[in-house]
């Protein structure tokens, strides 16, 4: 018998379930238990920058929308700077850069008020466009999927991402391109999140 | 701190895969197409950043932190506890563990749960806490009752907390469910058998552990939580200690 090599193994994952809410968003399923929320405010007041709304569904293979699903968002500052100290320096007071975002329970849609992350160093060389990591549990998922928002308006910085250039099939790059609007002055991007079917999001093991 | 390489990959082989029949809610909820793997960067190394100051020390006492003044939840008091380490069988300090569940009964708090069980007024049902240095927590809490859903006719979940960690980078962030040592629920549960390994499953039971009681007052379940573990920067003149 030959030596162990003694690493443990990770905890394997099993699904958030249903009532997801109940501990990680607690007021949003409806009652007041801490003094504080977690992830309420991503940027806090201080942050500079664009501010910005993303707002859409996550829709499961039969077409409808997953209402009671539960999404982080882990973002640069608009210098690109993470808050953590691996980020590649400091950020504004207050900006977090993460977020718990919560579903209308009744419709499904999701929002959430940020500000526009900038580029943010690549793996060994050049630059990652503009974008949020995401992260998505709900009831059926038996281990949290992965994927990234990106931004229609920086489609030059998109060209040249390496994590959106190595998604070898073009048509699928787009799923992770939210469109932009505007609405009383703020710049909205919406993305739709499929979960299977024909567009389906890319995911990511990371 | 020395600066640090990506996460080791994950072992698929011990999670659940996204397609998982049996399991009736994954069906339409499982992506088709293959994940596809990234290397880490800043994006994924990197991750939320919590201070103790973000949360109450009462928050770990599901016993009382909803109850009234003087009042508690109703069930066998139990202390959750253990360590969350990385794979490379290191603590993983000041990391936020949260957890919720139902109460005694099986009976969530939640409008959607409509289980005959009734509700506890003193039970909320969710707690969280941060690691000490030693990556150490634990919980004071009932253990939850099982209770039916609707996946098979007949299906009963085990007793069961769900617990949520972060660790230090993105990447890490897991949710799973702790099991209790002797439920006979556990081997029939279509969600437990998502995990393909059997290995893998005896790791989400939490064994009972005396010497951790209250005598007279709580018994007490252990359960060591294991994230991702990480390389250290690849250094040329250094190959054997990477």
């Amino acid at each position: 018998m030959v030596q162990k090599l003694d690493y443990l193994k990770e905890t394997p994952s099993q699904t958030a379930g249903p009532y997801v809410h109940i501990g990680l968003a607690p007021g949003a399923a409806g009652f007041d238990i801490y003094e504080q929320e977690l992830g309420w405010d991503i940027a806090g007041p201080n942050a500079a920058g664009e501010r910005i709304r993303v707002e859409g569904l996550v829709i499961d293979g039969t077409g409808s929308p997953i209402k009671d699903v539960l999404l982080e968002a882990w973002q640069a500052n608009a210098q690109g700077v993470y808050a953590h100290p691996e980020g590649g320096g400091d950020v504004e007071e207050g900006f977090r850069g993460w977020g718990r975002v919560i579903t209308d329970f009744a419709t499904g849609e999701w929002g959430f008020d940020t500000v526009k992350p900038g580029k943010t160093p690549g793996r060994n060389v050049g630059t990652q466009a503009p974008h949020i990591n995401l992260w998505i549990v709900a009831r059926g998922i038996n281990l949290g999927l992965n994927t990234r928002i990106y931004f229609e308006d920086e489609a030059e910085a998109n060209a040249t991402d390496p994590v959106l250039n190595l998604i070898e099939w073009e048509r699928r790059r787009a799923t992770l391109i939210a469109k932009r609007s505007e609405r009383d002055g703020t710049p909205v991007y919406r993305i739709e999140i499929r979960i299977q079917g024909e567009d389906e999001t890319v995911f990511f093991d990371i | 701190m020395p600066s640090q390489g990506e996460f080791y990959q994950r072992d698929r082989e011990r999670h659940p895969p996204a397609y998982t029949k049996d399991y009736k809610t994954s069906v339409a909820r499982s992506p088709q197409y293959s994940p596809i793997s990234l290397q880490n960067s800043v994006s994924e190394i990197t991750g939320p950043v919590f201070g103790h100051s973000d949360i109450d020390p009462m928050d770990r006492d599901l016993l009382h932190n909803y109850a009234q003044p003087g009042e508690s939840a109703i069930g066998e008091r139990i202390i959750l506890h253990g360590r969350v380490l990385d794979e490379n069988a290191r603590p993983v300090p000041n990391t936020l563990v949260e957890i919720w569940q139902a109460n005694a009964g099986g009976r969530y708090r939640h409008k959607k749960d409509t289980y005959l069980a009734p509700i506890d007024p003193n039970f909320g049902g969710c707690g969280r806490t941060i690691t000490d240095a030693d990556g150490y927590y634990y919980f004071r809490t009932v253990k939850p009752g099982a209770y039916p859903w609707r996946n098979w006719v007949n299906s009963w979940r085990p007793a069961h907390i769900h617990v949520s960690v972060f660790g230090s980078g993105f990447a890490q962030r897991l949710i799973s469910q702790v099991y209790f040592e002797g439920d006979p629920l556990i081997a029939k549960c279509p969600i437990v058998k998502t995990i393909p390994n059997q290995d893998a499953i005896d790791s989400l039971v939490a064994l009972l552990d005396m010497n951790a009681t209250v005598p007279l007052d709580s018994i007490a379940y252990k359960f060591d939580i294991v994230l991702r573990g990480r390389r250290s920067t690849l250094f040329e003149n250094r190959l054997e200690g990477n």
